[in-house]
């Protein structure tokens, strides 16, 4: 055993991506085991290894951690990227919820019958520019320092950066009136860690196309 | 100022009322400032109050948190029902976002349209005998405590007890099969805070009637 954290997911972002991010942000190695065929998945239930029958798994310091949310907690605090007391964790998962609630638009766009998608794009559009990169601008413009919370890195900061990259995806105009939100990405893509996960052949998963989702769906049947 | 905190919400359960249990069960007085109409959301809105524009947002040692988890988890860690360590808080964690994506179900249901309420009580039903009340059963079994982590109380027992509660109301029998789930609702309820807040007249709301639907609906459309 090699004592590094093993995630359990098929070969897609999805809900894991926000995971391995944090990780190598952290400079945390981890070992990936590619979900692939509907008795990879069955098995891992089967043996009692997922609470709620779902994934994201990750087998992490003895445990088997499933819910993406108790995995990013877990890590945050074990890496001290939650921030140095109550408060600023409060400040820490208010924008991080705020964030979770426009990725996951954006990762059920991945699901979207194509009839859909149209209006399903605008209206991330609209939140983008109307509500959550005003929010996060209006922080950082708040207090004037390099990171969202506390003057240092954070979680937050690290699925910020994530979001905004998706963002840009969508539609790189997006990010244009938010001058203080585009510095913090280029700061943040200059850390050593985060430079080498943006890196080809780093762990970090591209964007699901037509035929990763087919994969998924023969395993997980939605 | 009191000093107490104050929940700015609607009259009703939404995405409150875990918020409303969680400081009833430390012990914690509140107030509410209800929003009666549109003008109400767009005030708040417009004075700043809100970051990302939406209610539940929780007054709270001069902070005003939007996110119902990030207000949840600051009450939890003030009060202490969030474990001893990382790890019981790892646990803590997996077992309240169960919860909640059950409860994110059920929640709805007031305010799903009326032809697809039918269904939607049939998923509740589905995930809670089939999927949700069995884990946490397995939980209790496997170590037979009286509390799911750490042999003490904890926000998951609370947001637990909620739920069987809530889930029960919607299928009177579906706690048939699961008593150790029965036992652990018996226990909360009768703490000391728990039961005078499931007493009439506390704060604790009421399932959603249409009238409230409506009203409801008013506000936020």
């Amino acid at each position: 055993m090699s004592g590094k954290p093993v995630l359990h997911y098929f070969n897609a972002r999805g809900r894991m991506e926000c995971i391995r991010w944090l990780l190598a942000a952290a400079g945390v190695e981890f070992e990936e085991k590619i979900i692939e065929r509907p008795e990879d998945l069955e098995k891992l239930k089967k043996d009692g290894k997922l609470m709620f029958e779902q994934v994201p798994m990750v087998e992490i310091d003895g445990m088997t951690l499933v819910q993406t949310r108790a995995i990013l907690n877990y890590i945050a605090t074990k890496y001290d990227l939650s921030g140095k007391d109550m408060k600023e964790r409060a400040l820490i998962d208010m924008y991080a919820e705020g964030i979770a609630d426009l990725n996951e638009m954006i990762v059920q766009l991945v699901i979207t019958p194509p009839d859909q998608k149209e209006a399903k794009i605008s209206l991330i559009k609209d939140r983008t520019k109307n509500r959550y990169l005003p929010a996060f601008e209006k922080v950082l413009k708040s207090h004037g320092q390099d990171y969202l919370v506390g003057n240092r890195l954070s979680r937050v900061d690290i699925h910020l950066l994530e979001l905004l990259l998706y963002v840009e995806e969508i539609d790189s105009s997006l990010l244009a009136p938010f001058p203080l939100v585009k510095a913090l990405k280029s700061r943040l893509s200059s850390l050593p860690n985060v430079k080498k996960f943006l890196q080809p052949g780093s762990q970090r998963k591209p964007p699901t196309d037509e035929k990763a989702l087919e994969e998924a769906r023969k395993v997980f049947k939605f | 100022m009191a000093g107490k905190p104050v929940l700015h919400y609607f009259d009703g359960r939404g995405r409150m009322e875990p918020v409303r249990w969680l400081l009833a069960a430390a012990g914690v007085e509140f107030e509410e400032k209800f929003l009666k109409t549109r003008d109400d959301l767009g005030r708040l809105r417009n004075d700043g109050s809100l970051v990302f524009q939406q209610v539940p947002m929780v007054e709270i040692d001069g902070m005003k948190l939007v996110q119902t988890r990030a207000i949840l988890n600051y009450i939890a860690s003030k009060y202490n029902l969030y474990g001893k360590d990382m790890k019981e808080r790892a646990l803590i964690d997996m077992y309240a976002e169960g919860i909640a994506d059950l409860d994110e179900i059920v929640l709805h249901q007031p305010y799903v349209p009326r032809e697809e309420k039918e269904a939607n009580l049939a998923k509740i039903k589905d995930k809670a005998r089939n999927r949700y009340f069995p884990a946490y059963e397995k939980v209790l079994k496997s170590h037979g405590q009286d509390y799911l982590v750490g042999n003490r109380l904890s926000r998951a027992d609370v947001y637990l007890v909620e739920l069987l509660y809530h889930v029960e109301e919607l299928d009177p029998s579906v706690l048939a099969n699961f008593p150790l789930l029965k036992a652990l609702r018996t226990r909360v309820s009768n703490l000391p805070t728990v039961k005078k807040f499931l007493q009439p007249g506390s704060q604790r709301k009421p399932y959603e009637d249409e009238k409230r639907v409506e009203s409801v609906m008013k506000i936020f459309s």
